[in-house]
């Protein structure tokens, strides 16, 4: 506990804002990519390799002054089902926000299978989650399920 | 044709059980079709066998796009559009298309729509069809996209069992060889899982069924037994034995491929204690995992089935076509 507390403090507060949390250490720089965070203007502030209770090693990532709709969120699932979004107002945790798997993916994930259509031609990818709890998904041109280890984002 | 094969024929056509639901027009897989649709098309398959020449595409234009060589389905589905009066135009290889310039097949589906009334195509890539059916205006039949779906060949597998039992339902179906990678007994069983059978799984130990469909075959109640041995006594109660090639590249251990490689034979002494009503499928080509001297017996109806590939994708066609 005391360890975890001091790795909090490794990230300065923000006073409105998201906080990101609990995102695999490796899969930090993909949330910064799927959220376009290279092009925001405001502070962000970004961790890696901080020890977590539940996780062993943690990212976290807070945004000031930036509020993320259900539909850009949604899409860190894919890669990070356990993410939780805390939203900060006044340096309180306003609300604290697990983020759902959606029904389908767009254009987000690359197809694991090498003879996928979706490898070879200019097109967007769809996959359908077919198991919400372990996040797998299925490609809806070669029918190919990808585990949740093997996503890979395009 | 025998008496009897004109008498089930007689029946598949006289059952008005055998209605579909034309909504759908491009043919990708057989996920889609229910045991309504999956009887529906055999029935038109029995009509067109029964009367093979008819002018219902006269006047349509049916393009073949095979991306990827195959003598048979190509020839099959050519013969077909003929025989109802319609034209082809298409390429048998992919070298001498646009695509071997670097053309997308977006392009090139959208190209050949221009033209033609329906694409029939192959390709190696799997998922293929089904993007060229978002994309084009005109319906597509999927015949065959890698390893992933070869719908026709499934529905005329079909039809043979129909034609040669009499039934779909209730079948004991024998499949033997190469039941991990083969494309078509994994079709099967997603085909008939409206039909009631009970499934035999024999293959080498590489080559088993794989886990996913075994799993499919207990969510959809489908009975199933898996055996390692293939002999007379395994194949007794068939009604149905689907032989498929166990090819060599499908070994990641050689020795053990030169260990089982004549243990999945057919052989005609085999056939000695089997049920009168057996019959051998294949999906061709063979290689030697039916002895040549099975040809001979009665049983063996892997010519036959080929020649029912005709009538299933003149259905299919016209069924694409919405012209039933």
């Amino acid at each position: 506990m005391e360890k975890a507390k001091k790795s909090e403090q490794l990230v300065a507060a923000i006073e409105n804002g998201t906080v990101i949390d609990h995102i695999p250490s490796d899969k930090v720089f993909d949330v910064v990519n799927l959220l376009g965070l290279t092009s925001i203007t405001t502070p962000i502030t970004i961790g890696a390799n901080l020890s977590s209770h539940k996780m062993g090693s943690k990212g976290i990532i807070k945004i000031a002054d930036r509020y993320f709709s259900e539909d850009e969120c949604s899409k860190l699932s894919v890669i990070a089902p356990n993410i939780v979004l805390n939203i900060i107002r006044n340096y309180e945790v306003a609300e604290k926000k697990a983020i759902p798997m959606p029904d389908e993916v767009r254009g987000i994930v690359k197809c694991c299978n090498p003879m996928c259509i979706t490898n070879h031609e200019p097109m967007q990818t769809v996959f359908r989650v077919v198991d919400k709890t372990n996040g797998t998904l299925r490609c809806r041109y070669c029918g190919k399920d990808i585990p949740k280890d093997d996503v890979k984002l395009l | 044709m025998g008496t009897n094969q004109k008498q089930i024929l007689k029946h598949i056509l006289s059952n008005t059980d055998y209605s579909m639901d034309n909504s759908s027009r491009s043919l990708i897989s057989l996920e889609g079709l229910d045991r309504n649709d999956i009887l529906g098309l055999l029935r038109q398959a029995a009509t067109f066998e029964a009367k093979p020449d008819r002018k219902i595409l006269d006047g349509k234009v049916v393009a073949t796009l095979f991306f990827e060589p195959s003598t048979r389905t190509r020839l099959s589905f050519e013969t077909a559009v003929n025989r109802l009066g319609g034209r082809v135009i298409g390429f048998s290889d992919a070298a001498t298309t646009s695509s071997s310039k670097g053309e997308t097949l977006k392009d090139t589906i959208m190209m050949v729509s221009n033209y033609a009334d329906l694409i029939i195509m192959r390709h190696y890539l799997e998922g293929a069809a089904k993007y060229a059916s978002e994309i084009s205006p005109v319906p597509i039949i999927n015949a065959g996209d890698g390893a992933n779906q070869h719908p026709s060949q499934t529905m005329l597998d079909l039809y043979s069992m129909l034609k040669t039992q009499g039934r779909l339902d209730g079948l004991e179906i024998f499949l033997v060889g190469d039941l991990k990678y083969g494309r078509t007994v994994h079709s099967m069983l997603t085909a008939m899982r409206f039909f009631n059978p009970t499934f035999h799984f024999i293959s080498p130990e590489e080559l088993r069924m794989p886990a996913e469909y075994k799993e499919f075959c207990r969510e959809n109640g489908i009975r199933f037994t898996e055996h390692s041995e293939f002999n007379e006594n395994v194949i007794s109660e068939a009604d149905i034995i689907y032989m498929t090639r166990v090819q060599r590249e499908r070994f990641t251990d050689l020795m053990e491929y030169e260990r089982v490689k004549d243990s999945f034979i057919l052989r005609n002494d085999m056939l000695a204690g089997t049920k009168p009503n057996l019959r051998i499928l294949h999906p061709l080509p063979r290689v030697n995992e039916i002895s040549q001297d099975v040809d001979s017996n009665p049983k063996a109806y892997y010519f036959q089935q080929a020649k029912n590939g005709l009538f299933v994708r003149e259905a299919l066609i016209c069924n694409a076509l919405n012209l039933l």
